[in-house]
């Protein structure tokens, strides 16, 4: 399978403080992406980047082969986003957050659309959840929910930030099946920002790891590869829960 | 660029063509849905073998031809990955639910989110007025939990920012007043009169009421708004975990800035308002020296004092209702508006209900 994001020599800067140069990888279509690393590497940033949110100061993305800044409307009709949050729309049940992007971009009829936004939450464990508002769940309820938004449409490409923070490892795991359901159940590609050691294991085909005192990029790879052959200190330290 | 999708009905079988996708299904959802329906007892072969890509909104439709139809679709031409995805989405689909279970569901949700009856909102309200004034009562021992940087801060929000919109509807006020009683009163020849009229309306009433619908508006609504962030965000959870108490780190704070700046705003309010009534009588003819004149005689300092002890005690039920509004705001965005707007409407109540009572209580005592 060929590649489905290329990132190609990106770099961000803040007010000329430097978060990350030269980042390169790509991803294959298909595949559990997982980047990683410690807490102000530039995660969150990169993330951003590959759905259009923030221009890098320099280099090139591109995703399903279009360019993120330059024609960010044709990305963001290839990829469904999870934030970190969920932020789901509080004013709307479950089945009305599923359904909008449906509402919004197809003309399927009202039925049709219930029907669809129905079976994406019953894909991520929902079904008897729909007519719930976001208050009236549980933080990993609403995380699947927006998984489910975020599939409303059957996007390619899905970028996840942070799928399993703040969740017992018991949900944070149930999703982590869900991720690797969906991938195989759909096809479709993951992106998952996350530093959860059990995560990134337990999902990710291969890895980048950043970081903030490097600047940049230290591994990519497949994470069973980087846990035992890696010889960067920092690697080491984040796959064998060691202390520097 | 995606194929049109197609439905084509033939002898013994319905046949579909083109991509089958979100962005396409819903031109055949409802004819491929009846036609499946139209079948009867007769079963529902289905050929895929023209379609392109199927994403799960075709796969959804497939089911739904098959729900709708009563009985198992055969399909042909699916390849291994799609009879894959079927089987899965099968797996995981529950009956759709009958328009009584849905308004079972929507009426559960509703249940579930339903604000608090009036019985429980009097016990929160009378609760929450009951731990102030114990907060109140220990303040001494928590000195520690107020932190003179917030007080001031909300001092300057409710009292200084305000003073730009009570001059200006002081003087408006004042105006329209003496210009409306001036007219009927001028066939009498009574004209200067309506500095008397204008200066105890101000004094007693009009200057503490309107203010504190000024209050209610911007600091109670700003409070609750406030207070309603941190209940949503759990920073009020985390204070109480913390051992300090939200009414007096963040109530009394609020109430006592509220309290002070008040006589401050009701002495602008009856400025204005003046000012503006003078320019009215000055217009018709009479100088300023008669109507100070007229003032001081018809005006005495209880009407004045009477006014600003009004002024606070409706700051005090103003900031306490809107400190009370955020305090026990619910879970979610909407909670933080509905707290404002309970804050803004609950003060206005309160200030007017209060009105009455000050108008009943200085009757029976001469005032």
């Amino acid at each position: 399978m060929g590649a489905i994001i290329n990132v190609d020599r990106v770099s961000q800067e803040f007010g000329g403080r430097v978060i990350f140069q030269d980042v390169s990888f790509s991803i294959d279509e298909g595949e559990v992406f997982v980047i990683l690393g410690g807490s102000g590497c530039g995660k969150s940033t990169l993330l951003k980047q590959m759905i259009g949110l923030r221009p890098p100061t320099s280099g090139q993305i591109s995703v399903c082969g279009f360019d993120v800044v330059t024609q960010t409307e044709a990305v963001r009709r290839q990829i469904g986003v999870m934030f970190q949050s969920g932020a789901l729309f509080g004013s709307m049940n479950l089945l009305d957050n599923v359904a909008l992007a449906l509402a919004v971009f197809t003309d399927l009829p009202p039925s049709a659309r219930n029907e669809i936004a129905q079976m994406k939450l019953a894909m991520v464990g929902l079904a008897d959840a729909a007519f719930r508002l976001p208050a009236e769940i549980s933080g990993g309820m609403a995380k699947r929910a927006a998984i489910a938004r975020a599939l409303a449409l059957d996007p390619p490409v899905l970028f996840l930030d942070e799928p399993s923070a703040g969740l017992d490892p018991i949900t944070s795991a149930g999703l982590d099946r869900l991720i690797l359901e969906l991938r195989d159940t759909l096809g479709a590609t993951f992106v998952v920002v996350t530093h959860e050691l059990q995560s990134i294991l337990a999902i990710s085909d291969r890895c980048v790891m950043l970081d903030r005192a490097a600047q940049g990029m230290i591994a990519l790879g497949q994470p069973r590869d980087l846990q035992a052959h890696s010889d960067v200190k920092m690697v080491q330290a984040f796959f064998n829960r060691e202390s520097l | 660029m995606t194929q049109a999708a197609a439905l084509h009905v033939e002898d013994d079988m319905l046949a579909l063509s083109g991509d089958l996708v979100a962005k396409n299904v819903g031109a055949i959802w409802q004819n491929s849905v009846a036609a499946a329906k139209r079948l009867g007892a007769a079963p529902l072969v289905i050929d895929i073998a023209a379609c392109g890509i199927i994403d799960t909104a075709g796969a959804t439709l497939l089911l739904t031809m098959e729900r709708s139809h009563g009985g198992p679709m055969s399909l042909r031409g699916a390849d291994e990955q799609f009879s894959a995805l079927l089987t899965q989405l099968r797996a995981v689909a529950s009956a759709p639910l009958t328009r009584a279970q849905e308004r079972l569901a929507v009426a559960e949700a509703a249940a579930a989110a339903k604000p608090p009856g009036i019985y429980e909102n009097l016990k929160i309200r009378i609760g929450f007025f009951g731990e102030t004034i114990l907060a109140l009562t220990v303040l001494a021992t928590k000195l520690r939990f107020l932190r003179g940087a917030d007080f001031a801060r909300i001092a300057d929000n409710a009292g200084f920012k305000a003073l730009p919109l009570v001059v200006m509807l002081g003087f408006l006020i004042g105006m329209i007043l003496a210009f409306q009683s001036a007219i009927p009163m001028q066939q009498f020849g009574a004209d200067l009169y309506v500095a008397d009229l204008v200066a105890l309306s101000l004094f007693r009433e009009l200057g503490p009421l309107l203010v504190a619908v000024i209050l209610a508006g911007r600091t109670g609504s700003a409070f609750a708004a406030e207070l309603g962030t941190m209940r949503v965000n759990e920073e009020i959870d985390a204070l109480t975990t913390m051992g300090i108490d939200p009414e007096t780190m963040l109530v009394l704070p609020r109430v006592a800035a509220a309290v002070l700046v008040m006589p401050a705003l009701v002495v602008t309010m009856d400025v204005a308002g003046l000012v503006g009534m003078g320019i009215v009588l000055m217009v018709f003819g009479f100088p300023p020296s008669a109507i100070i004149a007229q003032i001081t005689y018809s005006c005495g300092p209880s009407d004045f004092l009477l006014g600003l002890f009004k002024g606070m005690v409706f700051a005090a039920a103003v900031a306490m209702i809107g400190c009370r509004a955020g305090l026990t705001a619910g879970n979610g965005p909407r909670a933080v508006g509905e707290a404002a707007t309970s804050a803004v409407v609950g003060g206005i109540v309160a200030t007017v209900l209060l009105d009455g009572l000050f108008a009943v209580l200085f009757y029976r005592l001469g005032l």
